[in-house]
Parts: structure tokens; C-alpha cells; sequence
């Protein structure tokens, strides 16, 4: 199966863990990521103002690359990316005068957006198109004894028109794991928003949401926690030395993106988890749990 | 917080505006209180996310937009999932955001985040701040 894919900014960066892994576990249950040939930046944030039409193009330009490839889907596996990719997207379907007038601010392109590509979560290709079954049968390292806190954040769940499962309690994560091998655990604050762009100027309020969403992660036994998203990634991992700094009773754990750990649990060799991006090495556990 | 009602500031054409640029109607809320209980952000806002909504149906444009809970917003859109209402208050404090973005009153000064911040944060931090923050 081949799908056209965009990566998005932070994953040919900061990220290069989570594009990796992704690509090489998709190439391994059969799926052909044909990355765009001129992708632009999604725009990070959907914009939420009635009136703010020309935010709506970068994300849309994005769609119109993807028809001229012939196809009418589109994939991504940053969390933020898909949740303003799926919005515009959802916004030029639902009103036609609003895309028309998108259409209008594109009046380089050759041709006008017609909503007519879908966008897709790599948790939803995982899920809907793969199918668990088939993972299960090619798994070749089970992840034995790794208990994991699955996080999906804000952008996979929320609004419901952009949720690739259920708002308060999604489960998506915790099935792929459990199809790896390893343990999901309960975890009261998977859907517990990290503080987002506050990063930038208020470090100090990511310091207390990564010591309440880390520490019920610790509370209920887990190794690790799983995220799909490069903003929560930065938040829970880098910013645990900021964590640390400001709750002294504060305990270090490692952060792994889902699609690290599927990597691993399908035969993947270390230099496509690309471990020397994190901040807190998660290679002690993986190894400790023979998984490396 | 001491507030004064007039029927000026109610009519003063800052709630109709808050509400096109959201597209809400501000006067469906009921005070549940859902949305505050819920904001990951309300312990460190100034206002909290019902309080502001109530100043917006009073009009209250100065407290509103000289706050600082309008910027600490991240839109996680966890109060819109939760409203029994289904008001978008995530949107009206977007459209409170807009106002003063749109008169050019920046949150956020670019130049003056270190060198430093700015390789190690990642750029989707980045942008999604300068996307809230910046005209």
C-alpha cells in the first residue's frame, strides 16, 4: 500500500526519532510513505477566528499537493500537524464560500481544492487500514515487561471532528502496545493537555505539568510513557531538567514516541530510534528489558 | 476583582464582537463553571475560563484584554469538549487574542528570546507560539 505522507517541520529536526521510527515500521507492515514533493509548514496551529480564511491556506496548499499526486489521502504522524491538516480541511468541506475564498488567496496554483483528500493520523492507518491482527503476526520482539503510559494529549482527541478515537478515554494506544507485547497501564492524565507553546516564555508551568503527568505515570508503575506528538515530546522530555529544578521529589523517566516502540517490537536496529535525540536516555531501560 | 455593570459597556459592541469572531453566542452560558474545572491553564490565569466569559457578556473589554488569562489559553480545547452548553470558549478567547493582535499588540517579542531557546526549542513551539502570540 502506498500513501503520500507529510512529515511536517519538527520531524525533519528535533524529531528525526519519530519520523524514522514511523517510516521504518510502516515500510515493515507493508505501507509505502511517499513523502510530498513540496510541502509547506501545516501552519502548527489551526486558527480558530471565523473571519482568518488566508491561515487556512498553508495547511489547504498542503491537500492540493497531495491531489497532484494523484491521491486522495494523506498521512502525517505529528499529533499538531494532523489536528490543523484534518480542521482546514474540514472547514473547506463544510462551507463552500469558505473555500472558494481559500481558493481565491491560492491564485498561483493551477488548480482549485476541491476537498477531496482525506487526512490520516498514522494511529488511524495503524488501526484502520493495517489492522492490528497483521501486527501482531510480525512482531518479532515482543516489549515483555514494559509498562507503558500511553499520552495522546489534546490534538488526537480533541475537538470531536479532528478525534481519531474517544475524547475522555481513547484507547487506540493502549491496543497497539498490547499488540507489541507490553503492558498498558492506566493512566488518569493521558489526555491532560502538556502546556503546549507556553514553552517558549513560561517553562516554569511545563515544569508542573510534566511533574503531574510524569509523576501518575510513576504512580502507576510505568517505564515509560508513549506519545505521538513533537511539542509533548519536548515538554515531558527536555523539560525535565526544568521538572527537576522546580520539584526537587521529582523522579526522571524516559519518553518514547509510539512509533519507537513499534519500531523495536518489529525488528528494528537502534539507529532508526535515534536515541541520542532525547534528553533523558531511554536506552538503559530498553536494554535492561532486553529490547535492544 | 471589582467590576462596574453600565449599560454602555454591555453595548458597547466589544460582545458582538468577541461573539463574530468566535461565532458563538457568548449569552448561552450558564456559569456551570465545567470549563474552569477543567482548564489545565486556570491556576495560573488571573481570570478564570467562566469568569471571562461572564466579563465578555458584561462587556468588560479593558479587564479582558489587559489579563493575562487570555495568553495562558493553549486551546487545548478540553472546556469546548466539556461545556454542557456547547459554547466554544477556547474560540471567544481566541477572538479576545485577535483583538489585540489586530491592533498590533504583540504578546510575544521574538528578538528577544536567547539564541539559545532558539535552537534548542523545537519549531513547532516556536511557531505555535509566534501563531498565538504575534500579529
Amino acid at each position: 500500500m502506498k500513501l503520500s505522507y507529510f512529515p511536517g517541520c519538527t520531524l525533519k529536526n528535533h524529531a528525526r526519532n519519530f519520523e524514522d521510527s514511523t517510516l521504518y515500521a510502516m515500510d515493515k507492515l507493508g505501507v509505502e510513505a511517499v513523502e510530498l514533493d513540496r510541502w509547506n509548514c501545516c501552519g502548527t496551529v489551526y486558527s480558530l477566528s471565523t473571519d482568518d480564511l488566508m491561515r487556512q491556506v498553508a495547511p489547504i496548499r498542503n491537500l492540493l499537493r497531495t491531489r497532484e499526486r494523484g491521491d486522495s489521502q494523506l498521512m502525517t504522524g505529528c499529533s499538531m500537524c494532523f489536528n490543523t491538516l484534518k480542521r482546514a480541511n474540514n472547514r473547506a468541506r463544510a462551507n463552500e464560500e469558505d473555500l472558494a475564498s481559500m481558493n481565491d488567496f491560492m491564485y498561483d496554483e493551477p488548480v482549485d481544492y476541491a476537498g477531496d483528500v482525506d487526512v490520516l493520523h498514522v494511529l488511524e492507518v495503524v488501526r484502520d487500514q493495517i489492522g492490528f491482527d497483521a501486527i501482531r503476526e510480525r512482531v518479532v520482539k515482543p516489549l515483555e515487561g514494559l509498562r507503558v503510559a500511553c499520552y495522546y494529549g489534546c490534538m488526537l482527541v480533541r475537538p470531536n471532528e479532528a478525534a481519531i478515537d474517544n475524547a475522555e478515554n481513547p484507547r487506540v494506544l493502549e491496543d497497539l502496545i498490547t499488540v507489541l507485547g507490553g503492558e498498558p497501564v492506566d493512566f488518569s492524565h493521558k489526555t491532560e493537555c502538556c502546556g503546549a507553546h507556553q514553552t517558549v516564555d513560561k517553562p516554569e508551568i511545563i515544569a508542573d505539568k510534566t511533574y503531574d503527568i510524569l509523576g501518575a505515570a510513576k504512580a502507576q508503575g510505568a517505564d515509560t510513557v508513549a506519545v505521538s506528538c513533537p511539542l509533548c515530546a519536548f515538554n515531558l522530555d527536555h523539560r525535565q531538567e526544568a521538572t527537576l529544578q522546580k520539584h526537587s521529589d521529582f523522579h526522571t523517566m524516559p519518553v518514547v514516541y509510539f512509533s519507537q516502540l513499534m519500531a523495536i517490537a518489529l525488528g528494528g536496529s537502534e539507529s532508526v530510534l535515534r536515541l541520542d535525540l532525547h534528553h533523558t536516555p531511554p536506552g538503559p531501560l530498553l536494554t535492561g528489558k532486553g529490547l535492544l | 476583582m471589582t467590576v462596574f455593570v453600565s449599560r454602555d459597556k454591555i453595548n458597547s459592541g466589544f460582545t458582538s464582537k468577541v461573539q463574530r469572531l468566535a461565532d458563538q453566542n457568548l449569552m448561552a452560558c450558564y456559569q456551570c463553571g465545567k470549563c474552569s474545572a477543567g482548564c489545565p491553564m486556570a491556576a495560573y490565569m488571573d481570570i478564570p475560563p467562566n469568569q471571562m466569559i461572564r466579563l465578555a457578556q458584561l462587556g468588560m473589554e479593558e479587564e479582558l484584554l489587559d489579563s493575562e488569562a487570555i495568553w495562558l489559553c493553549v486551546s487545548c480545547m478540553t472546556c469546548n469538549m466539556r461545556c454542557p452548553k456547547g459554547v466554544r470558549i477556547a474560540e471567544l478567547i481566541e477572538s479576545m487574542r485577535q483583538i489585540k493582535l489586530r491592533a498590533r499588540q504583540d504578546h510575544l517579542q521574538v528578538e528577544t528570546i536567547p539564541t539559545a531557546d532558539l535552537r534548542a526549542i523545537p519549531p513547532i513551539a516556536l511557531i505555535g507560539s509566534m501563531r498565538k502570540f504575534t500579529s
